[in-house]
């Protein structure tokens, strides 16, 4: 028997040739298909790889600010006990001339006497004032110390208005003192009214921190672009409307679009640039305003403002 | 009544002495300053009863701390009275204090007026 493939005719292999050619093309455009996957698997692998490296930054960025809040604690106990000193004295310096006085009452008038009262006089309102720069130094360490500590998570009764002051105040004061510092014009429009609500005042003061921090940051990107003639404005106002608290923190800087912020409040999301934001700040400020049973809600236009709105209940369970 | 205060800051006998001017003129107060718990111990001596009836200590200090030297006094002189003055008042310290012994537990800055009070009621019982 002669073989199979003797027997057949062109015809036949013309279709054979043209099939197999059929199957090349399937298969090249499979593989091409393919190779295309891998290369767009290979990319989606790189970006997570450089997602983990910036990661690993903000990690190393965590691990950092944690060694400088220990480090920032021993230094506030170090300046406390000194400060404790100066507080001391000048209280009781001032206790002291107090009796003086007193003493110089029992004697009889002269120019002698009056010129010591004078001079009496004047000493004293000098450790007034070394005593009230004193315990400003004091109020400072303290809330340094505060913010180092873990929080201790209890609720207590806290003058929301008072807090907000200080709070804002330290942040201005913090960013002034560090790299970049710009011209704030700060507005406090605090509603007297408000009576003291149940708060874990060292959690909420790293809100008002962060927040002020953040539109600090954003008005800086402002500055960069319009230059001296956009002038920057940190608003905060606080509305008592009944059972619950309002505060809000307004900036008039670039704003944020659309698209980012319904991102703003996700872990790790920033659109600062390699390691100089860690992406944390916002959804820690929402994570403690959970905590806080409240809610916080962010209104933007861009080029015009931004404003992140917190209401508070005023009872929490 | 004899009182000691151990504190490694050398200022706080000024302090204290001047705070307490009035009761260290009458006589009502008499104040020893140790600026080591070694020194506290050497003070205090071996005079049995001890002439210290109270002894207020920070517990920060170089060498021996000041809960080593609670120990130290109360295993030597349980009649002793001991407080601690620290500017840690965390629970950790304050626990420890407690449960050596201590009378007391103050925070720096001492509010003078708790401190006098305190010191009161001990020279009343």
């Amino acid at each position: 028997m002669k073989p199979e493939r003797e027997t057949m005719s062109t015809s036949e292999l013309i279709s054979k040739i043209t099939e197999l050619e059929g199957q090349i093309v399937k298969l090249t455009k499979q593989t091409k298909s393919d190779v295309s996957k891998l290369k767009t698997q290979q990319n989606r692998a790189d970006e997570a790889v450089n997602d983990l490296k910036v990661i690993q930054q903000q990690l190393l960025q965590q691990e950092k600010l944690a060694s400088l809040g220990q480090l920032t604690a021993g230094i506030a106990h170090e300046i406390k006990n000194p400060l404790n000193f100066v507080n001391n004295f000048s209280e009781l310096s001032m206790d002291f001339i107090q009796e003086i006085e007193e003493e110089l009452e029992k004697l009889n008038d002269s120019t002698e006497k009056e010129n010591i009262l004078e001079l009496l006089s004047d000493v004293k309102s000098n450790l007034h004032k070394i005593k009230h720069h004193g315990s400003r130094a004091d109020s400072i360490v303290k809330s340094m110390l505060m913010h180092s500590r873990g929080g201790t998570g209890t609720m207590d009764p806290t003058n929301l208005n008072d807090l907000i002051r200080e709070y804002v105040n330290l942040a201005f004061h913090g960013m002034r003192a560090n790299k970049n510092p710009i011209n704030v014009d700060i507005r406090l429009d605090l509603d007297e009214s408000l009576s003291k609500i149940n708060i874990n005042a060292e959690d909420f003061s790293r809100v008002i921190l962060n927040l002020s921090k953040n539109a600090f940051d954003a008005m800086r990107d402002k500055i960069a672009v319009k230059g001296s003639a956009y002038k920057s404005i940190l608003a905060v106002r606080t509305k008592d409307l009944g059972d619950k608290v309002l505060i809000v923190v307004e900036d008039n800087g670039p704003g944020v679009p659309d698209e980012i912020r319904d991102k703003l409040l996700i872990p790790f999301f920033t659109t600062k640039k390699g390691t100089e934001g860690t992406g944390l700040g916002l959804s820690i400020t929402h994570e403690i305003i959970k905590t806080h049973e409240g809610s916080l809600e962010i209104e933007s236009e861009l080029d015009q403002f931004t404003r992140f709105k917190i209401t508070l209940p005023k009872t929490t369970t | 009544m004899k009182i000691l205060f151990v504190d490694d800051e050398r200022d706080v006998e000024a302090l204290f002495r001047q705070k307490f001017r009035k009761e260290i003129k009458s006589g009502e107060l008499e104040l020893s300053f140790a600026f080591s718990g070694d020194e506290a111990l050497d003070l205090l001596g071996t005079e049995n009863p001890p002439k210290f009836v109270y002894v207020f200590s920070d517990i920060n200090m170089p060498g021996m701390s000041g809960l080593d030297l609670l120990e130290k006094i109360k295993g030597k002189f349980p009649q002793i009275k001991v407080s601690m003055i620290s500017a840690y008042g965390d629970t950790e310290n304050y626990n420890k204090a407690i449960n050596s012994g201590a009378q007391g537990f103050f925070t720096k800055p001492v509010d003078f007026e708790k401190l006098r009070n305190e010191i009161k009621e001990i020279s009343r019982a």
